[in-house]
């Protein structure tokens, strides 16, 4: 699906600020468009405040500063049953004196909807979620997936046009989180509908999401497409938070039409992509994601600087090796390769010399 | 397959239920052992006294066991024929024995409770017995004419049942008649009914009004940060640990005509000086007071459960459109009902049995059954009246379980 | 004076001779405050220092329960009992008091033998009499100047409006309605006795129902007066002269149709110290103690041998005890002797019928 990204936004937080005792921000100057129809997901530690801006764009919480539009129109002084949002929350909350059809009745209930119509619609949601014959339990004798799916069902049956999940799959087990992450996107393109996701698990933001904003501090750090997150970070936190990443320190020498050369902390210089890094002489931490590191000269690129590595640990994984070298002083230095027939394994105690493409290495701020 | 009928044999060779059984039973017999020395400080010190207490309700042996005699004559008697010469000999004798024992007293006592003034007939005729002689009923009618009247003897044939209904039936305004029919007391002695109908009255207002004064204080002490609602918890528990007889006294002071409260509603136009509310000595000061003591009793089941209850259901009902009403009405509300029946049934079932209170500052029609029962225990000295009414009571409690149960169920009750 | 001189000798005597030879310890019950006081000072210390023998003083509310329970547990810790006449022949009616054999009773001070110098009704087969008290009225003189004078003033809401405090009990109650009815004191019982005279009583009653605070512990009727809380009340008479001579209260008693009554001393049965106890009783009721202990509370001597001995209050010399008693001439012309025959034979009856008149 196109998304829209230049006009209209369909959500829009404007210089949001949110303060809860009036000296500290838990969100600062929050500028976000969210167009119609997108997966976005807000990804960050606890305390980065993604929470407290799902819970501002419900209506459970009031901006101190700033506004927030919904479809061009202010919702500030709107309160949230007046919002028409959908929501799921972290422990699904269904209602435990209703049962699951009666749950998924009041919605449209409140919404004075007739009574065919209202079970007409029920029939369809809980259909949906292939939960069609579960509509006389109680949601206390549903397994934990199963409630996840009613809430998800509950959320979507008044038809909003926007859904808030507050990281609705924490409380289940990895198998199941995963099959739930597919259903949920699957639910979402289907139906069309725009969603604002909060985990903390950065696996589920990258494979549900259009976009994942990454949250730090009350700042979104950046908002991107999950391949451009992960793969050019735009500084070292969200290059931290965004999968495993090797770092090596140094000192800015020079650029040079637009390669860095970085001279690390043990001397070696190496080749890096200046990203916000630009005066010479400042400290930068350069990132390498473990999979493009490469030991096999033939591969690299002629003229790639090399550095010496001491292989210290090889991890058999089944489907990856994982190898742990001592690169420039860093002793947790990850390499993955993948497991295929004539891949070279190596063994604990051997030097190597490893390297890399110029612009898989970032030189991010230190 | 032919093993499946055999039954499975642990390794030390016992069939493995057994062996099983028998783990089991360890495991149960050393959890009744921890359990026994309460199960018996209840027995001994609880269960078997309370029983032991309410027998007499329906056990009254005294008379027969002072006048063996005469009990064993009246059995015959029909309660309508006039009284025998063979009746009067044999209540001379034992009135002559009952002088010598000093148990005379006892045995008036007992006669005037069926038929008041009968007491000096007893204790005068027993003085002179000795001298009496056959015919003893002529003997007995010179002695008093009183002799003559044959409710005298109705009454004595009342009191020489041991197991008698005519506690419980005068515990529910009821009298029972010699001849063993029961009919209702007369008009000015009926008190025990319009006493149990007012205690009821009592405790329901009691109960409603905790439950309107102590619904929002508990939701309020829920929904604050730990350590703000544990400093107004505290709050809620200091008449906990206020004595009784402190805060009660302390309400006469607000309440009485000349208090505190008073003295506002003059300042402020409400009531004239020479005419203010009577706000004590009466049902309404009686309410006041049960209200504010029993408050904690309300207010700490509905906070427990409500305490348990996530702000996530109501935010979830918002969030599908519910106004706040809704919200609170179709989802909080219903989930706080553990909470409500366990605090309504406790303030309830203490109203029921409130007693220093009611008495303090409950005047003529602020007093309750329990006052009655106190009454019947310290003044009169009706031990057997005050255990059927208690009786009753507790029948009557046991009888609210039931319907609370029928109709909330016993285990839908939340008390922490 | 001079008995008070005596006493305060004695009683120091008593705190060098008690510690000496302390025989034995009896454990005397009684209805507190300065009830207790007074006879902690006329009897308790002039008993040690005579006998070396102590007294361990408790209190207690009235009603025979607690001796009831002690007796009939057998566990029996109370020794001697302070009771109202009622309860004196209920238990000994009950087996819960020792019989006393009254000719031990030392002779009065001038001499005449015990059975002639104890007012009449003062003996029961389990009790002798130590002082007579008295159900009055009284009114608060600061807010009434031109006051009550008799019984039917009580029940006049006409001439004196405002709220009354009545005991929450027939006693003295339908005595007091029938004296206000035009009963004569004599015939009051005899009324009484017919169902006709206790439906006028309560007719009278009925008169002031709606204006009545009930009271039932003896310390809250001088409470309501000073609160304002009532017009005028009934009281026991001690505890408002008391109020008036040791708290200044400027409130008046009303003797017009005054019940009186006795306070008696029992013994419980299986009492740990009998033989001490009898001996305290015996001490206790002489002449000269029951004359001392007029001096703490305006309650009469049940012995005649004592009112010339009776002398001014404990804390004020000019302040004569003799016209406050009960039993003084001028406060006893229309006074009521509570007849507790009578009361045994029908408060079942009456306390219903009371009762249920309460609650309609």
């Amino acid at each position: 699906m196109a998304l829209d990204y230049t006009n209209n936004a369909f959500v829009r937080f404007d210089r949001v600020q949110k303060s809860y005792d009036g000296e500290s921000l838990v969100v600062k100057d929050l500028n976000l468009d969210i167009p119609k129809g997108e997966f976005l997901t807000m990804l960050g530690p606890s305390g980065s405040g993604k929470t407290t801006c799902l819970m501002m764009l419900a209506g459970f919480e009031t901006a101190t500063h700033g506004e927030i539009l919904l479809d061009g129109v202010s919702i500030n002084n709107i309160p949230p049953h007046k919002r028409g949002i959908g929501m799921v929350f972290q422990n699904y909350a269904l209602f435990p004196h209703m049962t699951v059809a009666e749950n998924l009745l009041f919605p449209l209930e409140v919404r004075n909807m007739g009574k065919s119509e209202r079970e007409a619609k029920v029939k369809r949601a809980l259909d949906m979620v292939e939960m069609g014959d579960f509509g006389g339990r109680r949601p206390a004798q549903l397994s934990g997936g199963q409630q996840q799916r009613i809430a998800l069902a509950r959320a979507l049956v008044f038809e909003p046009e926007l859904v808030l999940m507050d990281e609705p799959l924490g409380a289940l087990d990895k198998q199941l989180r995963e099959k739930m992450q597919f259903e949920i996107t699957r639910l979402a393109h289907n139906l069309g509908i725009t969603v604002v996701y909060v985990t903390h698990d950065q696996t589920e933001a990258l494979t549900m999401s259009d976009r994942v904003a990454v949250f730090n501090d009350g700042v979104i750090q950046q908002i991107d497409a999950p391949d451009v997150l992960y793969e050019q970070p735009k500084n070292s936190f969200v290059a931290q938070f965004i999968g495993e990443n090797n770092t090596l320190e140094g000192v800015l020498e020079d650029i040079k039409d637009g390669v860095a050369l970085v001279k690390l902390d043990n001397g070696d210089v190496i080749d890096a992509k200046p990203v916000n890094v630009s005066a010479k002489g400042d400290r930068t931490r350069v990132s390498i994601r473990p999979e493009r590191v490469e030991f096999r000269k033939d591969r690299l690129k002629k003229g790639a600087h090399l550095l010496n590595a001491e292989v210290l640990e090889v991890i058999y994984m089944g489907d990856i090796l994982r190898t742990r070298l001592n690169v420039a002083g860093n002793s947790e230095f990850i390499v993955k390769t993948r497991n295929a027939p004539d891949q070279t394994r190596l063994n604990a105690g051997e030097i190597i010399e490893i390297g890399w493409q110029p612009e898989d290495c970032r030189a991010l701020d230190a | 397959m032919s093993d499946t009928t055999i039954p499975l044999i642990a390794a030390d060779g016992t069939p493995l239920k057994r062996k099983l059984a028998q783990s089991l039973m360890r495991s149960r017999a050393r959890a009744f052992g921890l359990a026994l020395p309460l199960l018996a400080f209840i027995l001994v010190l609880f269960v078997y006294p309370i029983a032991n207490f309410l027998t007499q309700a329906f056990y009254d042996a005294r008379f027969a066991t002072l006048m063996p005699g005469t009990t064993e004559v009246l059995k015959d008697w029909d309660a309508v024929s006039a009284p025998t010469e063979e009746m009067a000999a044999a209540l001379v004798a034992d009135l002559v024995v009952s002088k010598k024992e000093k148990t005379i007293g006892k045995v008036a006592t007992r006669v005037n409770r069926e038929m008041s003034g009968t007491r000096s007939l007893f204790t005068k005729t027993a003085r002179s017995a000795k001298k009496l002689e056959a015919p003893y009923m002529e003997a007995l009618i010179k002695k008093d004419k009183d002799w003559s009247d044959i409710e005298v003897w109705q009454a004595m044939k009342t009191a020489s049942r041991v197991y008698t209904p005519a506690y419980l039936a005068a515990a529910v305004d009821l009298k029972m008649l010699a001849d063993g029919s029961i009919v209702r007391q007369d008009e000015d002695r009926r008190i025990h009914v319009i006493l149990f109908w007012r205690t009821l009255e009592i405790s329901f207002l009691v109960t409603i009004f905790c439950f309107i004064l102590g619904y929002p204080v508990a939701y309020m002490l829920s929904t604050l940060p730990a350590r703000k609602s544990n400093l107004l918890l505290i709050l809620v528990l200091l008449p906990f640990w206020t004595s009784l007889l402190v805060r009660t006294t302390a309400w006469i002071a607000m309440l009485q005509a000349q208090g505190v409260l008073n003295d506002l509603f003059v300042v402020f136009g409400l009531a004239s000086d020479d005419d203010r509310f009577s706000l004590i000595y009466n049902k309404t000061g009686t309410l006041i007071a049960m209200t504010h003591i029993l408050l904690p009793f309300m207010i700490l089941p509905l906070y427990s459960v409500m305490k348990t209850i996530p702000p996530s259901y109501v935010r979830a009902a918002k969030s599908m459109g519910a106004t706040n009403w809704t919200a609170f009405w179709r989802v909080y509300f219903p989930q706080s009902v553990p909470g409500i029946g366990a605090g309504a049934l406790l303030v309830f079932i203490l109203a029921i049995g409130y007693y220093i209170t009611p008495a303090l500052v409950g005047g003529q029609d602020g007093q309750m059954i329990s006052n009655f029962i106190d009454f019947h225990m310290r003044k009169s000295l009706n031990w057997n009246l005050a255990a059927a009414m208690g009786l009753v009571m507790l029948v009557f409690v046991l009888f609210m379980f039931w319907i609370y149960d029928r109709i909330v169920g016993i285990d839908n009750m939340k008390l922490g | 004076m001079k008995t008070i001189m005596s006493l305060t000798t004695a009683s120091v005597l008593a705190i060098s001779a008690g510690t000496a030879f302390a025989e034995g310890s009896i454990t005397a019950v009684s209805w507190g405050g300065a009830y207790t006081k007074s006879q902690v000072e006329a009897y308790h210390k002039p008993w040690t220092a005579a006998t070396g023998n102590t007294v361990v003083s408790e209190d207690y509310s009235g009603g025979l329960a607690e001796v009831k329970a002690q007796v009939e547990s057998g566990s029996v810790t109370w020794d001697i009992i302070d009771v109202e006449k009622s309860d004196a022949v209920r238990g000994c009616d009950e087996g819960l008091f020792m019989e006393i054999d009254h000719s031990s009773l030392p002779n009065g001070a001038d001499g005449s033998a015990a059975a002639d110098d104890f007012i009449p009704g003062s003996f029961t087969d389990c009790a002798v009499a130590n002082i007579v008290w008295s159900t009055i009225f009284a009114y608060d003189s600061s807010v009434m100047a031109n006051g009550p004078t008799s019984i039917a003033d009580f029940f006049n809401l006409d001439a004196f409006p405002g709220k009354r405090g009545l005991r929450k009990s027939p006693k003295a109650n339908l005595e007091m309605a029938l004296a206000a009815d035009g009963v004569a004191a004599a015939d009051i019982y005899e009324v009484l006795g017919t169902d006709e005279g206790v439906d006028r009583a309560f007719a009278k009653l009925d008169t002031i129902k709606d204006s009545v605070v009930w009271w039932e512990a003896g310390a809250q009727p001088p409470q309501l007066l000073a609160d304002g809380e009532v017009a005028m009340t009934t009281a026991y008479n001690g505890r408002i002269f008391n109020a008036v001579a040791s708290e200044g209260k400027p409130f008046e008693i009303v003797w017009d149709a005054q019940v009186f009554d006795v306070d008696m001393w029992a013994i419980v049965k299986g009492a740990p110290n009998a033989d001490l106890a009898m001996d305290f009783l015996k001490f206790s009721t002489a002449t000269e103690q029951l004359a001392a202990q007029a001096s703490y509370i305006s309650y009469g001597p049940a012995r005649k041998s004592s009112a010339p001995l009776v002398g001014s209050y404990h804390s004020n010399a000019s302040l004569e005890m003799g016209p406050q008693m009960p039993t003084a001439p001028d406060n006893f012309s229309t006074a009521i002797s509570n007849d507790f025959e009578f009361w045994a034979d029908n408060q079942d009856e009456l306390n219903e019928r009371f009762n249920a008149w309460l609650a309609n």
